[in-house]
């Protein structure tokens, strides 16, 4: 059995607002695959939970413009069979198939998976690429953060406990950008990252990269972009001496745990691995 | 102190008004229910022995709070077939050698269901991933996935003689 606490279920955005405001010790529930975990293990320890998946402004996926916002309560089995995600922000749904097993998907939801920063959250490497940021609210109002600043430590982020995470926002890639994801763990399926790393590349009609963003997930403390090692790829055609140098500076980046400095290498082999498929493949479609 | 909380659940032909307090499982409240075909393996959504169809989407019942599925359709191992007339992906499961001491079985059956529902002829890679939260600790995967084959291959036979769906 679980230790004992309140379930609440709010009529609107602003009720789910007061409540987790007003309730002592209210954590707001999604998809519950980590804070159910983390209620049985005692690791938290709530008076109440207080629904908020379902909520209308947490719900759904939609294009505004140039950009893609994503409802927090959205699920990972929502964005695996969402067209729009598919096409215009492969690098997420790409994390997605790596994401968990079928069961786990059809609950956990995005939302869930940034506001609990584990370090191997595996949607965090492909929005980092994506330079998403994560809209929140609270009674004081509303306020938008990129997802850079929200990951502060392991299960930290700058979100305050009465805040919701209302919807994640990114600027879609333009047509021609490639977006890859990779992910190291000890099975092929249904597994925590060791290593995940998500690249985002954009070149120009010569072959030039115009644009390089690189993230790794799980070999650090949170989630992060390696930024020398974009500044090493733009400017310049994807050459093998500049996709070692950027391989390098990427596993430099990296702060793994004590005795876990092998993700370096892993690191290090991932980006390579991922950058010669680019780079071969982009030779492909030109010559 | 958390009250118990009245909510209704439809599971298989059956519809349950029940009270129950905050923190208990979908899993807890549908075994106390009487649908023990729901196994208990490791309640922290790894080993997939527990799942269940919520609303048609196969998910961990360990993993959800009954008041969460208040007004939910649910369908257990139970509901899609007996010993008498079991469902066809049963009757595979049988035939192909994918039961051994059976403990997967309901959750494993429960995946391939959802699998069937949405992808009739699944390729091998199709179904090692539909069955990717669902542990089995004796067959060794390899007759479960035979199973899933031979539930495609009469679920399109039946289809083409008119016969049932899946
Ligand atoms: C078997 C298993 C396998 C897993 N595999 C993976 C994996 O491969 N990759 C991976 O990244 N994760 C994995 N996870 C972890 C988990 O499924 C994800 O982190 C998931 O995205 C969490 O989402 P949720 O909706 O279930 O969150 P919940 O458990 O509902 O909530 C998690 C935390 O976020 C808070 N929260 C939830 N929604 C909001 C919101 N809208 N605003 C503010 N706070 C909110 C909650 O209060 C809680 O602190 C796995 C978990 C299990 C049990
Ligand atoms: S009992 Fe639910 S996943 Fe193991
Ligand atoms: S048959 Fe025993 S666990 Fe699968």
């Amino acid at each position: 059995m679980l230790p004992m606490f309140d379930y609440l279920k709010p009529r609107s955005l602003d009720d789910a607002l007061a409540l987790i405001a007003t309730t002592p010790k209210a954590f707001p529930i999604a998809g519950g695959t980590n804070l159910l975990v983390d209620v049985r293990s005692g690791k938290v320890q709530p008076e109440a939970l207080v629904e908020v998946g379902f909520l209308d402004e947490l719900c759904g996926i939609r294009k505004e413009g140039g950009e893609i916002v994503i409802g927090a309560g959205t699920t990972i089995a929502e964005l695996l069979s969402d067209p729009m995600i598919e096409s215009q922000l492969p690098v997420l749904h790409a994390a997605s198939t790596t994401f968990a097993n079928t069961l786990i998907r059809n609950r956990a939801t995005i939302g869930g998976n940034l506001a609990n920063n584990a370090p191997c959250a595996d949607t965090a490497p492909a929005l980092l690429v994506l330079d998403a940021s994560v809209e929140l609210a609270s009674v004081r109002g509303k306020r938008s953060i990129k997802l850079e600043e929200f990951l502060t430590s392991p299960f930290e982020t700058v979100r305050a406990v009465d805040e919701l995470i209302l919807a994640v926002r990114v600027s879609v890639p333009p047509r021609a950008a490639i977006g890859r994801f990779r992910k190291m763990g000890l099975r092929k399926i249904s597994c925590m990252a060791k290593v995940d790393v998500a690249v985002l590349l954009d070149f120009n009609s010569e072959g030039i990269c115009v644009d390089a963003r690189i993230a790794m997930g799980a070999a650090s403390p949170v989630a992060r972009r390696a930024v020398d090692a974009e500044a090493t790829l733009v400017g310049n055609p994807l050459h093998p001496e500049r996709i070692r140098r950027a391989a390098d500076q990427t596993a430099q980046a990296a702060v793994p745990r004590p005795g876990s400095e092998y993700k370096q290498q892993v690191v290090r082999s991932m980006v390579t691995k991922l950058l010669d498929d680019i780079a071969r493949e982009g030779g492909d479609r030109r010559g | 102190m958390a009250d118990p909380i009245t909510i209704t659940l439809r599971v298989n032909t059956r519809v349950h008004n029940i009270g129950v307090e905050p923190r208990a499982t979908l899993l807890h409240t549908l075994r106390e229910l009487g649908h023990t075909d729901v196994k208990n393996g490791c309640e922290i959504g790894e080993c997939g022995a527990c799942a269940v169809l919520l609303n048609g989407e196969p998910v961990n019942s360990c993993m959800v709070l009954a008041v969460q599925a208040d007004g939910a359709t649910i369908t257990t191992n139970a509901g899609l077939g007996t010993m008498e007339k079991p469902h066809l992906i049963q009757a595979a499961f049988a035939d192909a050698g994918a039961v051994q001491c059976g403990f997967c079985t309901p959750g494993m059956v429960i995946a391939t269901k959802a699998l069937l529902d949405r992808n009739p002829n699944p390729s091998e890679h199709e179904i090692r991933e539909a069955l990717s939260g669902n542990l089995c600790r004796c067959t060794g995967y390899g007759q479960i996935v035979d199973g899933v084959k031979l539930a495609a291959k009469r679920l399109a036979s039946s289809r083409q003689t008119g016969g049932a769906s899946c």
